[in-house]
């Protein structure tokens, strides 16, 4: 007899779904993820808005002035407004994730999360007293 | 077993610049970007700020203000891209852009606050 | 109380179908009842062709991930009440080939979870006239709330960085990795690192968290993920500033 046939395992066609390029909305998570992520450009331009303060202060009075005016302007206003939502939703997103990468055990007990954050605001509002200060008063 | 990621270094910097974005950065955007310019208080003179800015303290901190925020920047947005617009085949050119901006950012940083005067000739003075 | 609900199923029967489709069925409203009662019934009563897992149907198997009105769920915990007035869509888990109706192929999952070595790793193990390995409650403590996971996939259907790109290593396997690098008995965790600090290991996450909404066994995938992040790069700075170090 001539041998078995060759046997040719039974495989089913599996059906894989395409990922839409707007994953991102269909979720409310995904969107908050996104404009979190998001927020890391407005962290940028103020660094560009820094940059440009500091070109203007070593420029002399003259250009500082210009500065001062330019920042009113009222595009610059709304910018400057969106960028801090931005940048405040930033702080708080970061302070409220930073305890559930930094789980510190003392005495055999992890230390809780609120106690964590709330050392994190403490900071943050220590930080942006001191600078106030530094800046307005003194 | 593959040798290790280098990435922990470049999640090291994305998070130190976190750290320093979310803690100074809404005050430095309410003081200048909206308090002063809408009038809610009066902002420092020109001699004050160039005085303060001067100040070897303050140059460190303004440059690790400049400096490590664009580092964080460039981290989080390479992910973005890599992930929201799915172009994977771009890799490098993101990761250039992205690094490669923020290197700028540092480097211009630096040469701003070296060169708010006065810091050269108080090195020259010194030297003498 | 109305005293039916629709069920909207996806079918898919490889086959004949090129695509999936949805087929609807009317099903008793009982206040008790779970989806998965819903598609028993079904699969009793109106179509015995429906094909989908289930074993245990208290929560404790993780065989009966689907998606549930869009969100992934365990379909034995999921009550028919909190789904009024429907329809309830009932759909495969995301993020994995559909193999038939609501049955999916999980061996990347499978492969990736005995790639991180979820087992204890010992240099030497402690032959048995040496006694047991004794752990204090504060150990136990502190790898616990990663050895609850059931392996259920929940995770890896919200992750959309798993759905972007299938070869990260996902939020179970890395959990679980950290289950064992966490627990005082096991001494693998250099080795785990080195399969697990890679670009499609733990650095391709970021951090969406979604994961560990999801999981309903609060084993917080997320959270086990940065931890180990924020490990392998204190590891790394110190191979790097002392590497004269035990590595």
């Amino acid at each position: 007899m001539r041998g078995s046939p060759a046997y040719t395992p039974y495989h089913p066609r599996w059906h894989r779904r395409k990922v839409s390029t707007y994953w991102w909305l269909e979720r409310w998570a995904y969107l908050r993820f996104v404009l979190r992520e998001l927020s890391s450009v407005f962290v940028a331009w103020l660094v560009v808005l820094t940059l440009l303060q500091l070109r203007a202060l070593g420029r002399g009075p003259e250009a500082w002035a210009d500065f001062q005016v330019w920042l009113k302007s009222p595009l610059l206003v709304a910018l400057n407004v969106v960028s801090f939502l931005f940048v405040v939703f930033h702080a708080v997103t970061w302070v409220n994730l930073t305890p559930r990468a930094l789980a510190v055990r003392v005495g055999g007990r992890r230390i809780p999360d609120w106690l964590i954050a709330g050392f994190n605001y403490a900071a943050w509002a220590a930080a942006s007293a001191f600078v106030t200060w530094v800046v307005v008063g003194g | 077993m593959g040798k290790r990621s280098n990435e922990p270094f470049l999640w090291g910097l994305f998070s130190a610049g976190g750290v320093v974005a979310a803690l100074l950065m809404p005050i430095h955007l309410l003081l200048f970007g909206l308090a002063f310019p809408l009038g809610w208080l009066d902002p420092p003179a020109y001699e004050r700020a160039l005085a303060v800015a001067r100040h070897p303290l303050a140059r460190i901190y303004l440059f690790v203000f400049c400096a490590a925020p664009l580092f964080h920047w460039a981290h989080r947005f390479r992910f973005t891209l890599y992930d929201g617009l799915q172009i994977k085949h771009l890799n490098d050119l993101i990761f250039v852009f992205c690094y490669g901006g923020a290197i700028g950012g540092t480097v211009l940083a630096g040469y701003l606050l070296w060169t708010l005067s006065e810091l050269l000739p108080w090195l020259l003075a010194w030297q003498i | 109380m109305a005293d039916t609900i629709t069920l909207e199923v996806a079918r898919y029967n490889p086959e004949s179908d090129a695509e999936p489709r949805f087929q609807s069925y009317q099903v008793p409203f009982r206040k008790d009842w779970v989806v998965l009662d819903a598609l028993n019934y079904i699969k009793d009563k109106l179509d015995g062709s429906l094909t989908f897992r289930w074993s245990c149907r208290m929560g404790i198997c993780g065989s009966c991930g689907m998606t549930v009105n869009g969100e992934p769920k365990l379909t034995c915990a999921t009550f028919l009440s909190g789904c009024l007035p429907g329809p309830v869509r009932v759909e495969p888990l995301q993020n994995f080939p559909v193999v038939r109706d609501l049955v999916i192929e999980m061996s990347d999952f499978l492969v990736k979870l005995s790639q991180v070595r979820p087992w204890i790793m010992r240099e030497r193990e402690k032959p048995v006239w040496e006694g047991e390995y004794r752990q204090t409650p504060e150990a136990l403590d502190a790898y616990k709330q990663y050895s609850m996971c059931i392996n259920c996939l929940l995770c890896y259907a919200a992750c959309p960085v798993y759905a972007l790109d299938p070869s990260f290593a996902g939020p179970a396997a890395i959990a679980l990795a950290q289950r064992y690098n966490l627990d005082s008995r096991d001494q693998g965790s250099e080795e785990r690192m080195d399969i697990l600090s890679q670009h499609d290991g733990i650095w391709a996450c970021t951090f969406v968290g979604e994961c560990s909404v999801v999981c309903p066994k609060n084993v917080d995938p997320a959270g086990a993920i940065q931890r180990y992040k924020v490990a392998a790069t204190t590891e790394w700075f110190k191979s790097f500033l002392a590497p004269w170090g035990s590595r």
